[in-house]
């Protein structure tokens, strides 16, 4: 029997796609297998051809646990008080040193909000940012479940109300909130795409916090203090958390003389 | 003649909540309705306001409707389960249970379906689940496998229901009233009980009972999959799927013998189901508690030996924690008392299995909560252990979605009959030619 046109394109399609399924699960194992032992950013060979990939690195031996980090996330994105997108954990380490750990959004490579998402609500953007698309999120909430750093909020209730000419949300900048939709940390995409700083990193008094960019290779903070990223996190010990979940996070911590984070009863 | 007396008989106690069901009816549906009614005034408020109404935080997002959703449907399992598993093997005493069996497993999946949506946040979304689904989550996986056992455990119920169906139309007809009348001739297909169509049915019924089975399976390791594909330390347990799907089938034939309990008293099918149908179940149910015991012991003894931080502190919670006092009663409650109810001879009759039933049912609904509830209210990040108290919505909802089961049931006993008269005749008729058959032999 002759195989018409038709056919013969379906039957391409479907070997194109079983072959394109092969290569994805391949390349998913092999980045695996090559995953660096130490944490550092990309090799710039290896980096996307986006202009730019963004990315954080805090310094837990500025943060003083001031808070004006979540105040100014929260009057930026018009937050209730219990959603605090940026979270300033007060930790006990092994030796019985406190200090201070501002938890942002991981905006992990391998992020699993992302892979459990039924509608593909939770995407990454284009510059590597985790965004939600609240006109599409159902509200099952199992991207909360799933998030190794409870970086996700649900909005129980009508969230704050911006002024009316304010009144536009995208993913980019997703003000006001939707009531029944999860949100989350979005890196304020839509200050750093025009040079601005992220509202935490504006608002950090002691330059804790730093904006940084994995294709040039560069971070910095509020008072301008700019550093080649990949050395100054191996020279002061950057490390990401939960490095064993895989997540590939893109906040690098950098801990104090003695601190110790990974491992800790978290309690 | 005899016979003809037994079948009228049969048909008289199967039609009887069709005929004219009593008072006592009118009053039960009354009162489940007045619960279920409750449950909708509650939900149309979290409909209003949000799920702000639930007791749910940031950290503890699932409560109650998530328990919920893998208890009704949990249960649906065991009525499915009891009646293919029977059926399969033949097990000639079946008969007058598979009815009810088949009616609550397709009742209470309905119930336990409504559940994903109530707990979700925008559920006039609903169709994005088709429109966007994603095969990567869980929650599209449940989606999935949920609709598929709906279907197959509604074919289930109706196809050995066709002859009953046809019994009702030839025996009732016009005196049923025009509606039902009218409804027993399309439903029945146009039966008359010839041998080709006996051996379709049959062909048929066997078919769909093999596949429920894998069906069953397949539901509840994928809401298992729904919390282990996370990297909670209390749900990260390669165990997990077996575990809800020997939970489910615990849960459900506690269940049938529960409903079933309740029916023949508030029915009078004594004549029909005796006390060695209760027996039969308890047994079954006795070895699924036994697993389910030992599946959870498997799971604590090698968690707690190590005691890594993240399970073991769940486990410190549950064990000697706040929530130990659950967790004993549901140890002690939900799995030895009613397996010593069963076991002990003075205590195995029909009230000792219904209690040990009703002990494991609720146990069950309260494992749902423990597992849900401390394996999100554990923190992953440095701070404290968050306390969840469901609100008066959720408590009636639960409450609204338990009494829903019953209810439509006994609606739906109001239109069919409440046991298999073709099954029950078969049967008989299959004995009859059994007896007949070594009679002749003997003869010989």
């Amino acid at each position: 029997m002759p195989i018409s046109r038709r056919e013969l394109l379906q039957t391409l399609g479907a070997a194109t796609a079983f072959v394109l399924t092969g290569e994805v699960a391949w390349s998913a194992l092999r980045q695996v297998d090559g995953q660096p032992a130490v944490a550092a950013p990309p090799a710039p060979d290896a980096a996307p051809k986006e202009q730019h990939q963004w990315a954080a690195v805090v310094d837990l031996r500025r943060c003083d646990g001031c808070k004006y980090c979540t105040q100014a996330c929260q009057a930026t994105h018009y937050l209730p008080k219990e959603m605090e997108w940026i979270k300033i954990y007060e930790v006990e380490d092994a030796n019985g040193n406190r200090f201070f750990m501002p938890r942002l959004c991981m905006q992990c490579e391998n992020a699993p909000c992302l892979k459990v998402c039924p509608v593909g609500a939770t995407f990454k953007s284009a510059e590597g940012v985790v965004l939600v698309n609240q006109d599409r999120c159902i509200g099952c909430r199992l991207c909360m479940a799933a998030c190794p750093y409870e970086a996700r909020y649900f909005n129980f209730r009508q969230p704050p109300q911006p002024p009316k000419n304010f009144n536009n949300p995208m993913p980019e900048f997703p003000v006001p909130q939707r009531r029944g939709t999860v949100g989350k940390c979005v890196l304020c995409v839509h200050y750093v795409d025009e040079g601005k700083l992220p509202a935490c990193v504006a608002a950090c008094p002691m330059d804790a916090l730093y904006i940084a960019d994995l294709n040039t290779r560069v971070m910095t903070n509020r008072s301008g203090e700019t550093y080649e990223m990949s050395r100054y996190l191996s020279e002061n010990d950057g490390f990401r958390l939960k490095e064993e979940l895989n997540t590939s996070p893109r906040v690098w911590y950098i801990a104090g003389h003695g601190q110790t984070i990974e491992g800790e009863h978290w309690s | 003649m005899l016979e003809h007396m037994q079948q009228a008989d049969l048909e008289e106690t199967a039609m009887r909540p069709i005929i004219r069901p009593g008072q006592f009816f009118w009053v039960a549906v009354a009162s489940l309705s007045i619960l279920v009614f409750m449950a909708l005034v509650a939900y149309l408020q979290q409909l209003k306001e949000g799920l702000g109404v639930t007791g749910l935080s940031q950290r503890v997002s699932w409560g109650f409707y998530i328990g919920d959703m893998v208890f009704f449907i949990g249960i649906s399992y065991g009525g499915a389960m009891t009646s293919a598993i029977l059926r399969l093997t033949n097990a000639p005493w079946r008969a007058p249970l598979s009815r009810i069996a088949e009616t609550m497993a397709v009742m209470s999946v309905l119930v336990g379906a409504v559940f994903p949506l109530i707990d979700m946040g925008r559920p006039e979304r609903m169709i994005y689940l088709f429109r966007y689904g994603q095969v990567g989550s869980p929650v599209l996986w449940d989606v999935v496998a949920v609709t598929t056992y709906l279907t197959a455990g509604a074919v289930f119920l109706y196809l050995p229901l066709i002859p009953d169906i046809a019994a009702c139309r030839d025996r009732l007809g016009p005196t049923a009233g025009r509606a039902r009348e009218l409804l027993y001739k399309h439903l029945a297909l146009g039966w008359h009980g010839t041998p080709a169509q006996k051996h379709v049915l049959e062909w048929g019924t066997t078919v769909v009972a093999i596949v429920i089975i894998p069906l069953a399976v397949a539901v509840h390791s994928v809401l298992a999959f729904l919390f282990g594909v996370t990297s909670r330390p209390a749900w990260d347990s390669t165990i997990l799927a077996p575990y809800f799907v020997v939970a489910a089938m615990f849960s459900g034939v506690a269940t049938v013998i529960l409903v079933t309990a309740g029916f023949r008293w508030a029915y009078h099918l004594e004549e029909y189901i005796e006390e060695k149908h209760f027996k039969y179940l308890a047994f079954i149910m006795m070895a699924l508690g036994a697993a389910y015991g030992y599946f959870m012991f498997a799971e604590y003894l090698t968690e707690g030996y190590k005691m890594h931080q993240g399970p073991g502190s769940i486990l410190e919670l549950l064990l000697v924690g706040r929530l130990a006092p659950l967790m004993w009663f549901f140890g002690i409650g939900g799995i030895i008392v009613p397996i010593l109810l069963v076991a002990l001879p003075w205590t195995r009759n029909i009230p000792g299995i219904t209690l040990a039933a009703l002990a494991v049912v609720l146990a069950m609904w309260l494992k749902r909560f423990l597992i849900v509830v401390p394996g999100l209210a554990q923190p992953l990040m440095p701070t404290a252990v968050v306390v969840y108290w469901p609100s008066r919505v959720e408590v009636a909802i639960t409450v609204g979605a338990a009494a829903a089961i019953p209810l439509l049931m006994m609606l739906f006993f109001r239109l069919f009959p409440i046991i298999s008269i073709y099954e029950i005749e078969e049967i008989a008729a299959m004995e009859a030619s059994r007896r007949e058959d070594a009679a002749i032999g003997s003869v010989r």
